[in-house]
């Protein structure tokens, strides 16, 4: 597969700060990669020098074999951009907007059929300044959309829509991977990432904690599979003693890892046996949004203790 | 550049133009408001005593001096002295308002003293019958009187100083006549300065620039369709304050075509400028004081409500430094007094001062964070 986005030791300094801290990652042609991490990790910065809307302070940035930075003008046709924060003229409708970037691209998109794409028809013909924040996100998604463009970059496309809104959104990225289009995402919904993303990486302060497809990420960063019953806490202590794993009580539930699948069974047969009453139970394993909460918490963590006075 | 993207940039400029009543009132119907205003005010002060130029060539002697006086006297007219040669005084008029003048002849006083016929020259003002008519009776009276004095003086009783009329060599002008190439010209200045420092800098904060340079579009193509949409509108707004001036306040204008360069030039100028301002701000507060900085002087020192020429000599010499300036005298050379050969020059002035401004606003002008 080609690779679409390559990017290899990237910086990016505002002065002093240290947005961007190094960072290299790939995304093949043909595939959805989503960027993760906290507030001011440095996603929107990277995916601007991506976009050639900032000049990166070292580093190479290879989209489409093309360097944005300077390649701008014959990378435009081929991306599409949706920003963090779109705004458009004022006193121009959404159908009056997709037919400007119409002629100024040269396609020939239909707008209804585009503003229906994103969900945005009963608004084609409303002032940009009448829109609700989601609907001017969705109108950036169709501008951004125009130009049928191989790579799609999307900083939080779906901050501020709502649920069904956002569904459909998924409906546009999924739609865009199987016709072969390559899109770039930064969000703040892991389950969104998991569920769309064929590789996410994990930023945190300028520098990717964890890199990978979900699964990987979540098998190699998360916790392992636990059992949670309703029962007393003196369930836990049995537990440790009669079958040697590793459990603890709390909020009124005890809390016991699995080792494999077959572990679940010998331990409810063990609970049942104790003759402690128990209630309702249920099986936990991590989701990408547990890794991304304790790996950053943890580098967080570290971070503090890094800069505490000694 | 492209004519396809421009055409699309100009039908956005077009309709977030047309869709914002305030903006469009002021471009349209602030110079009417100017010229009502301005009319009134000019028709009033108008009806004062009038201005008598006057040449005297007689160098002061106490007889002239005293005949000046007299016509100071009736009050009807106001003698100002100035100093120009009789031969030329005539086109010197023409360039001035309410043009009346007086040439006194070299060798009047002896003349007059010997008893010696002399005459003295009225320049009436062949489209303003009634101050024409007032000067002369006013010149005429304080004539007979100084006949008067002389017969009785020299024994024999023969009139000794004739009058003779010329009439003024070129048409005259009233202010309201000026009034109209200062209003085109304040319009010129004002509609793209004040739109375009205020879009080139807010465009920028919002984000709109950075989206525009994700498309095809050029910062080229983007301005001049900018410098497209403030030629119509300077028509559109030319007319409508000819229109006015005209019908309204009886103004003089000759419609010729030798106003539509300074109809085209002038918004590619402060078109540019006003981007320029734009570009080289980082905020839009920085950019409103840079343009009005640059605007407010121009709007007043231009010729657009008040004639150069009735400056004092430093402040004229201000004015000549302000490119609207040139955009108004050239359109008064074009619309008054004919004079093709200083409206070519004007015209060149702006059209180099407009090409330097637009290539360093393209220049300076930044779609995207550098
Ligand atoms: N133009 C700028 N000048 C100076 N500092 C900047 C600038 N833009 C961003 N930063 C800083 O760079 C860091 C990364 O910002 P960035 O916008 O890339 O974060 P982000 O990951 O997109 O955050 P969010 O999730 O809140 O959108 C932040 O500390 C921010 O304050
Ligand atoms: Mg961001």
């Amino acid at each position: 597969m080609p690779t679409a986005i390559e990017v290899r030791g990237l910086t990016k300094q505002y002065g002093e700060l240290v947005a961007v801290g190094g960072i290299d990652f790939e995304v093949p042609a043909g595939t959805v990669f989503a960027f993760l991490g906290p507030n001011g990790a440095g996603k929107t910065t990277t995916v601007e020098i991506l976009e050639g809307l900032r000049r990166r302070t070292g580093g190479t940035v290879s989209i489409l074999g093309l360097d944005p930075w300077t390649d701008g003008a014959s990378l435009r046709r081929r991306v599409g951009v949706l920003p963090q924060e779109f705004r458009f003229f004022d006193k121009i409708t959404a159908r009056e907007a997709i037919e400007y970037y119409r002629t100024l691209f040269g396609t020939s998109v239909d707008p209804a059929e585009l503003l229906a794409r994103v969900e945005l028809l009963d608004k084609a013909e409303a002032r940009f300044d009448t829109l609700s924040g989601g609907q001017k996100q969705k109108l950036g998604l169709a501008l951004a959309l125009t130009n049928d463009p191989e790579i799609c970059f999307l900083d939080e496309p779906t901050t501020g829509l709502d649920p069904h809104a956002r569904r459909a959104l998924w409906g546009v990225i999924r739609n865009l991977r199987s016709s072969g289009r390559t899109v770039f995402l930064t969000t703040h919904y892991l389950e969104e990432a998991e569920l769309l993303a064929d590789r996410v990486a994990i930023l945190h302060r300028g520098r990717i904690i964890a890199s990978g497809t979900p699964a990987e990420i979540v098998r190699s960063h998360g916790r392992p599979a636990r059992l949670s019953v309703e029962a007393a806490p003196a369930l836990a202590p049995l537990l440790v003693r009669d079958l040697g794993v590793s459990a603890r009580a709390a909020d009124g539930r005890v809390e016991v890892e699995l080792a494999d699948r077959h572990d679940a069974l010998r331990v409810l047969a063990a609970i049942d046996r104790s003759g402690i009453p128990w209630d309702s139970f249920s099986t936990e394993v991590d989701t990408l949004e547990d890794v991304f909460v304790r790996l950053v918490g943890r580098m967080d963590e570290g971070t503090l203790k890094a800069e505490a006075p000694a | 550049m492209n004519g396809r993207r421009i055409g699309a940039d100009l039908a956005v400029v077009y309709r977030t133009y047309t869709r914002n009543p305030i903006a469009l009132f002021f471009s349209l119907i602030f110079p009417i408001i100017l010229i009502g205003l301005f009319g009134l005010i000019f028709s009033t002060i108008g009806t004062g005593t009038t201005t008598l130029y006057v040449v005297n060539d007689d160098h002061g002697s106490p007889t002239s001096v005293a005949f000046l006086s007299a016509l100071n006297n009736t009050t009807v007219v106001k003698v100002a002295t100035v100093n120009v040669s009789a031969a030329s005084f005539g086109a010197w008029l023409g360039d001035h308002d309410d043009p009346v003048g007086l040439v006194i002849p070299d060798g009047f006083g002896a003349n007059y003293s010997a008893g010696h016929p002399v005459n003295v020259t009225v320049y009436t003002d062949p489209q303003d019958a009634a101050s024409s008519g007032e000067v002369l009776g006013a010149v005429n009276g304080v004539v007979s009187q100084f006949n008067l004095e002389a017969a009785c003086h020299g024994g024999t009783c023969t009139p000794v100083v004739g009058v003779l009329t010329s009439q003024v060599g070129s048409p005259s002008y009233s202010t309201i006549d000026y009034l109209i190439p200062g209003l085109i010209g304040f319009s010129i200045l004002t509609s793209p300065m004040f739109s375009l420092v205020d879009i080139s800098s807010t465009y920028r904060k919002e984000g709109i620039f950075r989206e525009l340079s994700l498309t095809p579009l050029t910062r080229g193509e983007w301005l001049s369709a900018r410098i497209v949409w403030y030629v119509l509108l300077t028509f559109v707004s030319a007319a409508i304050v000819i229109g006015f001036g005209a019908g309204v306040f009886s103004a003089h204008v000759k419609l010729n075509l030798g106003l539509v360069p300074f109809l085209v030039v002038g918004p590619f100028f402060f078109v540019s400028l006003g981007m320029l301002c734009g570009s080289v701000s980082k905020t839009p507060e920085t950019a409103a004081l840079i343009g009005n900085v640059l605007t407010f002087p121009m709007m007043f020192l231009s010729g657009t409500f008040f004639t150069v020429s009735s400056f004092p000599p430093g402040l004229q010499t201000v004015a000549h430094l302000l490119p609207l300036y040139y955009v108004i005298d050239g359109m008064n050379q074009v619309m008054l007094f004919s004079n093709t050969t200083r409206a070519l020059t004007d015209l060149a002035i702006v059209l180099v001062a407009s090409v330097v401004t637009f290539l360093l606003a393209v220049r300076l002008f930044r779609w995207r964070d550098e």
